[in-house]
């Protein structure tokens, strides 16, 4: 439904797409686009009216002089008319419910049989994810990137480790939340490639504005090409990036996991393809060298608040964690 | 002397307050407590508005690092928890504090040591809450923090403790103030004032005050709740204890919805106070217009899980909620239609007061038909807890019921002061408050589906948001100087604004038949009533009773239905032990921040001033006959 007043919102929408609820490019998400569309116009006509009803008051302001009405107004015609207001508001809201209870079951009930089966959880200020491995049925674990398969549907289970979070991605489905103690579930049914955002939008603490994470749609065969990749332990570093293990291994690893190395803390995100990424600290800087190594040297100027230790390294040890780090591809 | 010169005498000598300090401390005048509610409410709008000015200021650029995170969820949580529990809920009950005695032609509300404790003890939760600011014990979780992020492991220190007693402070002295309102509209009316010739003014406050006393127990059972989770180790929200989070938030917001419309309700009571008069003639609807109020109250309570949508609760429930929480369009549409059909078919005079229903309409409508879209499960699931709720709530909250408020301000200003503020002046703060406020919260609606979500410091370049947010904080800026404008207006009018008649707008209601600014025992005489509007009655004369006592503080109470005089009832004459009951009670509720004992101990002091308070005494009420002279 592309009704005029729409046009507006997608003119301006156009230029910033990736955490758009105007510009849809899944299924959930463009089922409650055309819905939003019908609100519009429904919603529109009726303040196009109360407008025009203002309209009427200030002509007959403009035509009357100011006096008591000494008469007593006839209201018969508006008590005619108040029914038919009540009729009219009546059917509005009717289209307006089964609008949306349509919508609704577009999102939970046509669901199709998920391709894709995902684990998220919420942490204080990151994301947790973890894929079923079609194959083994094992979890392969990454954090703050989601890879969906276009076209297919990715049945996602919401969870939370601390406190209450929400999943969004607007361009691909309404959001949910992640609530500690349960489990939600949403289907995902992106329909176009490329990059998108999500952002947590429950408030969770200090960094709360700090809790993003992308999601790259990618085709079906690509996607299997990622997810067999991630499944693969980290590669064997070799000269600086050697001595950034060792450091990694003394410093990081309570915190972090490694695989294909001793390290396996869970407290903090899994960085085995860390590199692979497209940004840090939950969407808080874009992946490059530099701000990897700045986030390891002072995470709290970055993030401030953040639950990632400022680890006190020499310069020349922190360098090649950094090295280590950037090579985990 | 005149007769009447010797009965006003001896009015001022039985109504009058102790002079000086000892009679601010001890007044029991409905009036002088509504008008202290109200200062304090203004200013702490003031405040809090400052607050969303940093914020806004803090959003104009992307990446801004002026404001770091924690200053900046203080920031939203001070804003929000004064507006929601510290202005805009008491401003009502103020606003019906003031002018429900007059509106009823009494001399003062049926408990009136009640109302002085209330307000006592809302200053007792201002002062809570902006100590603590000052001390930096500021909350930092939003004006709802829920847990487990409020509880004790994600929430060391007092910051939660503070938020949470600050609301027990508010909501028992909204429970004083509700019960005084329901207590003195239901049996002090004046002879003649049937229930179907109240003012809808006067059942709006009626319903206002029942919804509060039905909601507000759930927030202080909810926050008591968290407060023993945080203080004694209960684990009624500890998901690993078998608690559950999600209990808090249908409690809270069992409470948090009704609470929309116990601001918005009264709103709905000044616009059609205001419109009857400036329409010059009888509202058109009234009882469509009363029908609504009690069918807006009654649904309230039936849709707090539209707050809750995108917490994956069962689809069905989900769907019910979306159903009921449209519903609630029909009466508010219904209302809508009631008011633009009594100004478009009377004599519409725009002085300010009429000015502001204009900008009530055209700006709440449209927080009425984004409510709607809200109010879709499916749609909520893209729109809540993002910048499109936070316009809407703006739109409905400032739209809704501060625009009313604002015209209500204007349009009793005279009997309060005496004096008509500057209709000049008036104009120049409408416009820019109106525009101000216009031109800053609808981007956010576009900020809102371009995927900002509330409650962030910050925002990437990236995203855009950045030329949006810069018009929010411009239209923030015009809508805070044109309020400056109108505190300006205010002050100067009150010493050299033009002097009022009794009734300058030429309204119809009982408040006008006094004089201005009202002396402290309101009527010489009760009024008696014949119509809806008595003052517009073809009979020149108000007719009033004689027979209420002059030499001793007495009232009348009549009965609940048809208002017939039942019999005289003593009023309570001024007394210090409101303030020393208030006091009692804020030790104790303060101290139980920091120690269970304060709850057994601090009750020890509260008994004795309430023994105090409620010490019998013997004076009676007077004898003899009431009777009715033309």
């Amino acid at each position: 439904m592309r009704i005029p007043a729409l046009a507006v919102c997608l003119s301006l929408a156009a230029c910033a797409g990736a955490q758009s609820v105007l510009d849809p490019g899944g299924d959930q998400a463009q089922a409650l686009f055309s819905l939003f569309g019908l609100m519009i116009g429904v919603c529109g006509i009726v303040y196009a009216i109360v407008l025009a009803g203002l309209g009427r008051v200030l002509l007959r302001a403009w035509k009357r002089p100011v006096a008591m009405a000494d008469d007593i107004p006839d209201d018969r015609r508006l008590d005619r008319s108040l029914p038919v207001a009540a009729a009219a508001i009546v059917l509005g809201l009717t289209v307006l419910i089964v609008g949306s209870f349509l919508a609704d079951r577009i999102l939970f009930t046509g669901r199709q049989t998920p391709a894709v089966f995902v684990r998220v959880t919420g942490h204080q200020w990151w994301w947790r994810i973890q894929y079923r491995d079609p194959a083994s049925g094992r979890w392969i674990e990454t954090a703050n990137e989601l890879h969906l398969p276009r076209g297919e549907t990715s049945r996602v289970s919401l969870g939370a480790a601390d406190v209450i979070h929400s999943f969004w991605v607007p361009a691909i489905a309404g959001k949910l939340d992640m609530i500690p103690g349960r489990r939600n579930v949403i289907d995902l049914t992106p329909r176009r490639t490329g990059w998108f955002r999500g952002q947590c939008t429950e408030f969770c603490g200090a960094q709360h504005a700090h809790m993003a994470f992308d999601v790259k749609v990618d085709s079906p065969a690509g996607f299997r090409a990622w997810l067999a990749a991630q499944a693969t332990p980290a590669p064997t570093p070799g000269g600086a990036a050697g001595r950034g293990a060792q450091v990694f291994a003394g410093s990081c690893a309570t915190c972090h996991a490694i695989r294909g190395t001793e390290a396996r803390g869970r407290a903090g995100p899994d960085l085995t393809h860390l590199a692979s990424r497209r940004s840090i600290a939950a969407g808080t800087a874009t992946m490059t060298r530099g701000n990897l190594q700045g986030w390891i040297a002072q995470p709290q100027a970055m993030k401030p608040g953040t639950s990632m230790p400022a680890v006190t390294l020499m310069p020349a040890d922190a360098d090649a964690v950094a090295t280590y780090l950037a090579g985990l591809r | 002397m005149t007769p009447a010169a010797e009965r006003r005498d001896r009015l001022a000598l039985t109504w009058r307050d102790p002079a000086g300090w000892r009679g601010f401390l001890t007044t029991v005048d409905h009036k002088r407590i509504a008008a202290r509610y109200i200062v304090t409410a203004l200013l702490l709008l003031f405040l809090a508005g400052m607050l969303a000015l940093d914020m806004r200021w803090q959003l104009s650029t992307a990446e801004n690092t002026r404001m770091g995170p924690q200053l900046y969820n203080e920031s939203f949580s001070l804003h929000g928890s004064t507006m929601l529990f510290l202005v805009s809920v008491p401003v009502m009950e103020a606003m019906a504090l003031w002018l429900v005695p007059l509106m009823l032609g009494q001399r003062n509300m049926a408990f009136p040591r009640l109302g002085a404790f209330s307000y006592w003890l809302y200053l007792g939760g201002v002062l809570t809450l902006w100590i603590a600011h000052a001390l930096d014990i500021t909350p930092d979780l939003g004006w709802f923090e829920y847990p487990p992020l409020s509880g004790p492991a994600y929430s060391p220190g007092h910051r939660a403790d503070i938020w949470a007693q600050m609301i027990t402070f508010t909501e028992v002295a909204a429970l004083c103030a509700s019960v005084n309102v329901a207590a003195t509209i239901l049996k002090m009316r004046p002879p003649g004032m049937t229930l179907a010739r109240m003012p809808v003014f006067l059942w709006a406050m009626l319903v206002a005050s029942f919804m509060t006393i039905a909601s507000m127990p759930a927030i202080m059972l909810v926050t008591t709740m968290l407060i023993a989770d945080r203080l004694v180790s209960t684990h009624f929200f500890a998901p690993d204890a078998h608690g559950d989070v999600l209990l808090f938030q249908h409690l809270f917001w069992f409470f948090g919805h009704p609470e929309v419309y116990i601001i918005f309700i009264p709103a709905t009571g000044f616009v059609s106070s205001i419109v009857e008069t400036f329409s010059r003639r009888r509202l058109f609807g009234h009882h469509v217009l009363v029908l609504a109020i009690l069918a807006i109250g009654f649904l309230a309570f039936g849709l707090w899980v539209h707050h809750m949508f995108a917490v994956g609760l069962p689809r069905l429930g989900n769907d019910f909620y979306t159903a009921a929480s449209m519903a609630i369009a029909l009466p508010a549409g219904l209302q809508m239609f009631c008011w633009i059909a009594t100004m478009a078919t009377g004599r519409p005079w725009f002085a300010t007061p009429m000015l502001w229903m204009l900008g009530f309409v055209s700006t709440f409508v449209i927080g009425g038909l984004s409510g709607v879209m809200t109010a879709s499960a499916a749609l909520d699931l893209q729109l809540t807890d993002t910048y499109f709720v936070v316009a809407h709530f703006h739109y409905v909250l400032v739209g809704g019921a501060m625009f009313p408020l604002f015209g209500a301000f204007c349009y009793w200003y005279p009997k309060a002061t005496g004096r008509l503020m500057s209709e000049r002046w008036g104009r120049i703060a409408f416009a820019l408050i109106v525009g101000g406020f216009n031109l800053g919260f609808f981007p956010m609606h576009l900020l809102g589906l371009l995927g900002m979500p509330r409650r962030v410091y910050t925002y990437p370049a990236a995203m855009g948001w950045e030329g949006l947010n810069q018009i929010a904080t411009a239209g923030s800026v015009v809508a805070v100087a044109g309020g400056l404008v109108f505190v300006a207006n205010a002050l100067w009018s009150y010493r050299h604004g033009k002097p009022a008649s009794a009734d300058p707008w030429g309204a119809s209601t009982l408040e006008w038949a006094g004089e201005a600014p009202s002396p402290p025992w309101n009527f010489a005489y009760t009024p008696v009533v014949d119509s809806l509007t008595p003052l517009w009655s073809t009979n020149p004369a108000l007719p009033v009773m004689e027979g209420i006592a002059i030499d001793r503080r007495e009232v009348l109470v009549t009965s609940v239905t048809d208002a017939v005089p039942l019999y005289r009832q003593k009023s309570a004459s001024p007394s210090i032990w409101p303030l020393a009951a208030a006091v009692a009670v804020a030790a104790m509720f303060i101290g139980s921040i920091f120690t269970p004992w304060a709850v057994a101990i601090g009750l020890l002091p509260i008994g004795a001033t309430l023994t105090g308070w409620f010490w019998p005494h013997r004076e009676r009420a007077t004898t003899g006959p009431l009777r009715t002279r033309s």
